[in-house]
C-alpha cells in the first residue's frame, strides 16, 4: 500500500477496503520505525492526526469525499497549522504554537486530507541540504551518509521513504525541485502567485512559492488541485479561474517542442548526471517530441542576483523576530537593545545570520542602487530570456541539480559551494515560472532528476509531459531499501 | 567592495544581532566570498532596464475599509515571552 498512488489510495478508501484511520496508522507506524534514523519529522501529534482521520472516515461514510479525503499528507514545518507547533526549523520558533491555519493547510483540511505531521527543513528554508535545521539534519533514504537536499529535506525524505502518501514543500530557489532530484520523486514549483503564501512563514516574499512533493506527476496534479487558488489575504495571489491540473495527463507529445538550454549542459554539470538526462531526452524523442536548441544567456547571473534579492527580502522579513510578541527571548539582557541583539543572536543559526547580514548590507544607505535595484534589473533580463525561448519551444528541459546527493558535511562550511546546488533551479524562481523535477534514472545508485520548465500557468501541460514519461518508465515507482534494524517493541 | 571587521560589526548592529570578535572574523571571510559572487552583476549593462519585482507586474489590490478581523488577543499573546494585563512586557525604555 505504501507505494500506491494517491488515486489508488483514494479508491481503497472509497471502496471501504481500508479506513482512513487504518491507512494513517500504517504511515504512523512507518514513521515510528524509521523516523528516529531519518529525522524527517520535527513534530508529530498522533491524537490530532487520528482525530482528522476519524472525521475523514465519517465523511467518506456519508458520501461527501473528495479525491484526497482521508489521505495522510506530511506538511513542511513552514506552514502554520492551528494548534500545531510550527518551528520553520529554527530555535527562534521552537516553542511557537500557530494560532491560525495557513491557506495551504486550510485547503487540505477542506479537502478532508489528514495532516500526518510537520516535516524537517533548513532553518527558515535557507539551505540546500537540510543541514541548517535547528532540529538536526535529515538522512537521504537512498544513502544515509548523504543529504536529502533542501530546504524541503524532511518532506523529501518522507516521500522517498514512503513515510507519507505525499507532502508539501516550498521553493524559493529550488527547495522543492533539488530535494526531489536528490531523493528521486516528483516535485513541482508552480507559477509565482498560484498558491497563496498566507500563513507560510516568509523567507523571500517575491520568490517563495508552495507546491506538491509526491511520487508521480498524477499525484502532484491531484495535490495542486487542492493547493492552488486565489486568496485575498496574500497581496501577490493571482485572481484566476480555478483549473483542473489532471486535465492534460493523457495528452500526446507528438510535435511537442522541447527546448534544451545550452547553458544547462555546460561546465559544472556532473558527466554521469548529463548521461542520465540525455537518455531521458531520447525517451521523449521516442514519444514524438522535437528537440530544439535554445539559449538562456543571462541564466549564469541567476545565483548572484538571487543572493542579493533573497537575503535582502529575508533581512526585512526576519526583522519581525524581536523577542517581544513571539519567538525566542534571551534569558538575560541589560536593556531593550540588548534584548533584541541577544535574542536574535541566540535564536538564529549561522546561515540565517549570514543571509540577514548580506541583506542588511545590500539594503544599507548608499548601496541600494548598486545591489537591489541592479539585481531587479537583471532579473528582468533573465525573465526576458525565457520569453524569447518560449517563442521557439513549448517546454524547457535540463538537469535539476548539477550532481547527485552529496555527503553530509561536504559543503556545510562553504556557503558558495552550497549555493551552486541551485544553479539550474533559481532562474525560474526569478522569472516567476513553474518548474518541476521528475526521477529520470540513477548514477552510482543515487537518483537523478530531470527538470521540466513551462511557461506561466502551464502546469497542466508540464504535468502531462511528465506523466507521459512516467507511463513508459518506472523510475518514479522505485523506492529505497531502508536498511534500518526494526525497532524492538 | 572589500569588507573589514568594522563593517561586519556595523552591519550586525544594523541587523540587531550580537556578534563577538571570533564570530566577526569567521563571518568576514564567508561574507566576502558571497559578495565576490554577487560582484559578477556589476559587469552587466542595465541602463534603461525596468526593475522587476513580480512576473505578472500586478498592482496592489484595494478593499473596502471595513473590519475583517476579530479580537484574538489572548490567543495571539499566548506565544509571547512576557505579557501582563494584555500588554507585551519589554525592558524599561523611559527613565
Amino acid at each position: 500500500m505504501i507505494n500506491n498512488s494517491l488515486k489508488q489510495l483514494g479508491q481503497m478508501l472509497a471502496k471501504k477496503e481500508i479506513s482512513s484511520v487504518e491507512m494513517t496508522q500504517t504511515f504512523l507506524n512507518r514513521i515510528q520505525q524509521y523516523n528516529p534514523s531519518i529525522n524527517a519529522f520535527i513534530t508529530l501529534d498522533t491524537d490530532k492526526t487520528l482525530a482528522q482521520a476519524k472525521l475523514a472516515d465519517a465523511r467518506i461514510a456519508a458520501g461527501g469525499d473528495e479525491p484526497l479525503t482521508g489521505i495522510p499528507i506530511a506538511q513542511k514545518d513552514i506552514f502554520c497549522a492551528k494548534g500545531w507547533r510550527t518551528t520553520c526549523g529554527s530555535k527562534m520558533l521552537a516553542n511557537f504554537i500557530a494560532p491560525y491555519d495557513a491557506y495551504v493547510i486550510s485547503q487540505f483540511d477542506t479537502a478532508g486530507a489528514v495532516n500526518l505531521g510537520k516535516t524537517n527543513m533548513d532553518e527558515f528554508a535557507m539551505g540546500s541540504s537540510n543541514e541548517t535545521s535547528f532540529f538536526g539534519g535529515v538522512k537521504n533514504p537512498w544513502d544515509f551518509d548523504r543529504v536529502p537536499g533542501g530546504s524541503s529535506g524532511g518532506s523529501a525524505a518522507a516521500v522517498a521513504a514512503r513515510l507519507c502518501a505525499a507532502a508539501t514543500g516550498t521553493d524559493t530557489g529550488g527547495s522543492i525541485r533539488q530535494p526531489a532530484s536528490l531523493c528521486g520523486f516528483t516535485g513541482l514549483k508552480p507559477t509565482y502567485g498560484l498558491v497563496s503564501r498566507y500563513g507560510m512563514i516568509a523567507f523571500a516574499s517575491s520568490l517563495d512559492q508552495a507546491g506538491p512533493m509526491a511520487k508521480s506527476a498524477e499525484d502532484c496534479a491531484l495535490m495542486l488541485d487542492v493547493m492552488a487558488g486565489f486568496d485575498e489575504r496574500d497581496s501577490t495571489s493571482l485572481n484566476r479561474p480555478k483549473e483542473h491540473y489532471t486535465r492534460d495527463l493523457n495528452m500526446s507529445l507528438k510535435g511537442l517542442r522541447i527546448g534544451l538550454p545550452r547553458e544547462f549542459f555546460a561546465e559544472g554539470l556532473d558527466a554521469n548526471v548529463a548521461k542520465v538526462i540525455e537518455v531521458a531526452i531520447a525517451e521523449y524523442k521516442k514519444l514524438g517530441a522535437e528537440i530544439v536548441d535554445i539559449s538562456l544567456p543571462n541564466s549564469q547571473l541567476s545565483i548572484p542576483v538571487y543572493y542579493v534579492l533573497a537575503p535582502a527580502e529575508a533581512s526585512s522579513n526576519l526583522s519581525r523576530y524581536d523577542g517581544v510578541r513571539y519567538g525566542h527571548r534571551a534569558a538575560q539582557y541589560d536593556d531593550l537593545m540588548d534584548m533584541y541583539m541577544k535574542s536574535r543572536a541566540e535564536g538564529f543559526g549561522a546561515e540565517v545570520k549570514r543571509r540577514i547580514l548580506i541583506g542588511t548590507y545590500v539594503l544599507s544607505a548608499g548601496y541600494y542602487d548598486a545591489y537591489y535595484l541592479k539585481a531587479q534589473q537583471i532579473r528582468r533580463l533573465i525573465a526576458d530570456d525565457f520569453t524569447q525561448a518560449f517563442k521557439k519551444c513549448d517546454i524547457i528541459m535540463g538537469p535539476t541539480a548539477p550532481s547527485t546527493a552529496f555527503k553530509a558535511g561536504e559543503k556545510a562550511d562553504d556557503p558558495v559551494a552550497m549555493y551552486l546546488q541551485d544553479v539550474y533551479t533559481i532562474a525560474t524562481n526569478l522569472a516567476g515560472l513553474p518548474g518541476m523535477s521528475i526521477p529520470a534514472g540513477f548514477s552510482n545508485g543515487l537518483p537523478v532528476g530531470l527538470q521540466i520548465m513551462g511557461n506561466y500557468f502551464d502546469e497542466a501541460r508540464m504535468l502531462g509531459v511528465a506523466h507521459a514519461y512516467q507511463q513508459v518508465t518506472d523510475w518514479h515507482t522505485q523506492m529505497p531499501e531502508l536498511k534500518i534494524p526494526e525497532v524492538v517493541a | 567592495m572589500a569588507l573589514n571587521i568594522t563593517d561586519i560589526k556595523r552591519i550586525a548592529h544594523l541587523a540587531r544581532i550580537e556578534i563577538n570578535e571570533a564570530e566577526a572574523e569567521a563571518t568576514l571571510s564567508k561574507l566576502s566570498g558571497i559578495l565576490g559572487l554577487i560582484e559578477q552583476m556589476q559587469a552587466v549593462d542595465t541602463v534603461g532596464i525596468t526593475p522587476m519585482s513580480h512576473s505578472q507586474d500586478v498592482v496592489q489590490r484595494l478593499r473596502d475599509d471595513v473590519i475583517t478581523e476579530t479580537n484574538q488577543r489572548e490567543l495571539l499573546q499566548s506565544n509571547a515571552p512576557a505579557v501582563a494585563g494584555g500588554l507585551y512586557l519589554v525592558p524599561k525604555v523611559i527613565e
